[in-house]
C-alpha cells in the first residue's frame, strides 16, 4: 500500500476539486482542449527542470512511495502532479471567478477598455 | 542556493508571462489572489505530506534550509510560479476563444488556430458569467 501513497495524494486533489466542475458547474473539464492547451507549458518546464534537478541532485525520491512506473525518466507521479496540481488550480480559479462575477479572471467578453485602471469601480 | 535561485527565476518568469508576454494581469486581480489563497493551504497540505514522509529529498545544499509545514520555502515559490504560469496560459486562451483581442491590442478578434473553435458570435455586452451557463468555448 505504501507504494501507492504520492498517487493516492494526487487522486485526492482531483476527487477534491470534482465537485466544482459536478456540482458548481464551472466546465473546465469540458472544456478540455483549452485545459490541455493550458497545461502543456508548465507540464514541459515542469519536467524539463525536474530532470535537471534529479540530475544534479537538488532533490530525490523515495521509491517505496512510488509505483515504479516511470514516464519520460521520471516517476510516472511527478510527471502526473504537473497535470494534477494545475488542473485543480484553474478548477479553483474558475469557482472563484463563478461565485464572485464582480471579481473578473481576465477572459470574460466585457473585458474593460485596455488602459483603464484594473480594479475601477469595485 | 540552487534550487532557491531557480525558483527565483521561474518566479520572475511567471510574472513576465503573466504581465508582459500574455498580459492576463491575473497578479492584478483579485480573483487570482483569492484563488491562490485557497490553493496555499492545500499547497502546504500536498508539500507537507511528500516532504514530511520524505517522498522527496532535498539536497541540503541547494536550498534556504526555511521550511514551512515541512516543505522548503522553495517549494512554494515553485508551486506558486507553476500555478501563475498555467492560470495566465488558461486566461489567455479564453480570451482568444471568446474573440477578444490578444496582447490587448485593438488587432480584431483572435484568430481560431487548427483544431481549436471559432470564436462563437460576440454576446450581449456587460452579461456575467452565471452559474450554469453553458461554457461556449468547449
Amino acid at each position: 500500500m505504501r507504494q501507492l501513497t504520492y498517487l493516492a495524494l494526487l487522486a485526492g486533489c482531483l476527487l477534491g476539486t470534482l465537485p466544482l466542475e459536478l456540482v458548481l458547474r464551472v466546465g473546465v473539464y469540458a472544456r478540455w482542449r483549452r485545459l490541455l492547451a493550458a497545461l502543456a507549458p508548465g507540464l514541459v518546464l515542469g519536467v524539463a527542470w525536474d530532470l535537471y534537478a534529479v540530475r544534479q541532485g537538488h532533490w530525490r525520491f523515495d521509491h517505496r512511495y512510488l509505483t515504479g512506473l516511470d514516464v519520460a525518466g521520471l516517476p510516472a507521479e511527478e510527471v502526473l502532479f504537473f497535470v494534477v496540481i494545475p488542473t485543480c488550480a484553474i478548477l479553483t480559479l474558475e469557482a472563484v471567478g463563478r461565485r464572485r462575477p464582480g471579481w473578473p479572471i481576465g477572459d470574460e467578453p466585457a473585458e474593460p477598455v485596455p488602459g483603464e485602471p484594473e480594479g475601477a469601480g469595485r | 542556493m540552487t534550487y532557491t535561485w531557480l525558483v527565483a527565476g521561474a518566479l520572475l518568469g511567471a510574472a513576465a508571462c503573466d504581465l508582459v508576454l500574455l498580459r492576463t494581469r491575473l497578479l492584478r486581480r483579485r480573483a487570482f489572489w483569492v484563488s491562490y489563497a485557497i490553493l496555499f493551504g492545500f499547497q502546504l497540505l500536498v508539500n507537507g505530506v511528500l516532504t514530511g514522509l520524505r517522498v522527496v529529498q532535498y539536497d541540503p545544499a541547494t536550498i534556504l534550509g526555511l521550511r514551512l509545514a515541512y516543505a522548503p520555502v522553495e517549494d512554494l515559490g515553485f508551486g506558486f510560479a507553476l500555478i501563475l504560469l498555467t492560470l495566465s496560459c488558461w486566461v489567455a486562451l479564453g480570451r482568444r476563444a471568446a474573440g477578444m483581442p490578444a496582447r490587448g491590442s485593438a488587432a480584431g478578434p483572435g484568430r481560431a488556430g487548427p483544431g481549436w473553435p471559432a470564436p462563437p458570435p460576440t454576446p450581449p455586452a456587460g452579461r456575467p458569467p452565471s452559474p450554469g451557463s453553458t461554457p461556449s468555448d468547449g
